[in-house]
């Protein structure tokens, strides 16, 4: 059980915080403008409500908040969706649950012990128990398949055993990519190269994976590929996943439960048949292609 | 006249191209050895690093610097005292590896900070989420992904080198530039002046060409 209590992340903005947060609020505003002339009511109440997010976010004192008092439960085994547009905070939130980005305020609560707080060795203890893929794969060019599957274990225990490495062929085999274990990264396809991550992150037999875009840069028959094989994963193991993304399409076909982010705040949540059978948020209308797209 | 020219001057020219690359090698290789240490505190310090540590980044990033800023040759001057402390002697090929080192050690760090930086973020992200230590991090994730950059940087660094040991030449420090200055400039013989430079020419070729085999070799993306 990962427990998101209060969680909020703000940048200073004047002082040249991390490029993330502006991008995040130009994508947020450029929506917003585009859609300013818009007759629609619905659409126009969505940007009003947009731009006094945008508005409240940032502060006067020149700060932005890129996660704004989240809390969210996410159960054991369960495939949770977090959808939002880009720049609603999604990839910070899940950046969050690793402390790869450390939450202002609020914890992180993993089977009722507080994670946020953790360095050095413990929280290196505590990523192992929480892997992670990302939209661009993240694998290493310059190491081999097999050595990328490898690198789990060598970040571990500081050696590569035999055994290890049989458990990483066993993991190839399992994604359907034994036969590239000394391949490199650059000769397989997008693809198979997230197949490679995904076999690395079930190399520390994870009880998270934490799913950042997994399936964004990827064509649809691809994703579904990773998707089908996320979901299996899921059913063999129990491993819990945490899929951000920002297409419906993916929350649909894979995910049990989900929370839609616009602005840093948790808008909507619930099971997935709710949530698409009654979205009562206008930024989730608009991610499922209710609002007249052209409006 | 081409027998006459290498009986005369053949063990000479031998003498400072073999000079000229105990110069190179010897100096490059404890610049590296510094240079590297330099250039991967560099990037782990700097802002939005893997270890920020502002002030430490800015005292050395003035550090590289001031080593960067001073000419060659005022450096082999100014340096006399430690020189002859370290080394016994200010001249010969012993004498200029000290100052070689100390101009070559920052241009190094720098090298080394900028191959490190085009190592892609998602893949150190990556290995970080794996749970891997800092250590383990460059080690094992930085250094290796960043070697054909770095050995692209190996070339221009032996290059660079490559001038200031002709500069060393100026005070006596042995090699094709000490050879190209006495010979050449001081006492008119403009042959061995052009065969110095032709050699010199074919030492920076053979350098590049080397280099950009290794890398090519390296690189697997």
């Amino acid at each position: 059980m990962i427990s998101i209590q209060h969680v909020c992340k703000t940048y200073d903005v004047p002082k040249k915080g991390p490029r993330r947060t502006r991008r995040a609020v130009l994508d947020a505003a450029a929506p917003a403008s585009a859609q300013s002339a818009s007759p629609v009511p619905a659409a126009a109440a969505a940007t009003a409500a947009t731009a006094e997010a945008i508005a409240a976010a940032s502060g006067p004192d020149g700060t932005v908040r890129a996660l704004d008092d989240i809390c969210l439960e996410i159960a054991d085994g369960d495939i949770f969706g977090i959808i939002g547009m880009s720049g609603a905070g999604k990839s910070t939130l899940v950046r969050t649950i690793n402390l790869l980005e450390r939450p202002t305020s609020g914890s992180i609560v993993v089977d009722g012990v507080d994670v946020t707080g953790l360095t050095g060795a413990q929280l290196r203890e505590y990523r192992r128990r929480v892997a992670m893929i990302f939209q661009n794969f993240g694998l290493l060019a310059q190491k081999t398949v097999l050595d990328n599957v490898c690198f789990p274990f060598l970040a571990a225990a500081g050696k590569v055993t035999d055994a290890d490495r049989e458990r990483a062929l066993s993991l190839l085999e399992r994604v359907g990519l034994r036969e590239k274990a000394s391949s490199y990264p650059s000769q397989l396809s997008g693809g198979q190269q997230q197949r490679v991550a995904i076999a690395r992150a079930l190399a520390c037999d994870p009880e998270v994976i934490l799913c950042d875009e997994a399936t964004s840069a990827l064509d649809p028959k691809s994703t579904n590929t990773i998707l089908k094989l996320l979901r299996d994963i899921n059913r063999e193991t129990g491993v819990t996943l945490v899929v951000i993304t920002h297409s419906m399409d993916v929350v649909e076909k894979i995910c049990r439960n989900v929370a839609v982010l616009e602005a840093g705040r948790v808008v909507e949540q619930g099971s997935v048949e709710q949530v698409f059978a009654d979205p009562r948020a206008d930024a989730t209308r608009v991610l499922l292609g209710k609002v007249e797209w052209d409006a | 006249m081409l027998n006459d020219f290498i009986a005369e001057y053949g063990l000479l020219l031998a003498q400072g191209t073999l000079d000229t690359f105990l110069m190179l090698l010897i100096s490059c290789a404890i610049a590296y050895v510094i240079g590297i240490a330099l250039g991967v505190v560099l990037h782990l310090t700097a802002p939005g690093g893997l270890r920020p540590r502002p002030v430490l980044s800015a005292v050395l990033g003035w550090v590289v610097n001031i080593g960067r800023s001073l000419p060659f040759i005022i450096l082999l001057v100014l340096l006399i005292p430690v020189t002859r402390t370290i080394a016994g002697t200010t001249t010969g090929v012993r004498g200029v590896i000290v100052p070689l080192v100390i101009s070559t050690a920052p241009f190094v760090a720098r090298m080394i900070e900028q191959s490190l930086a085009e190592v892609p973020r998602d893949a150190v992200e990556a290995a970080e989420a794996c749970g891997a230590s800092v250590p383990r991090i460059v080690f094992s994730a930085l250094l290796p992904e960043a070697l054909p950059s770095i050995v692209r940087g190996v070339a221009v660094t032996l290059i660079a080198v490559l001038g200031y040991t002709a500069i060393a030449g100026a005070v006596g420090a042995g090699g094709l530039g000490d050879i190209a200055i006495r010979y050449g400039y001081y006492r008119y013989e403009s042959e061995l002046m052009i065969v110095t430079v032709i050699l010199l020419v074919i030492v920076v070729q053979l350098i590049q060409s080397v280099c950009d085999l290794i890398a090519r070799r390296v690189d697997h993306r």
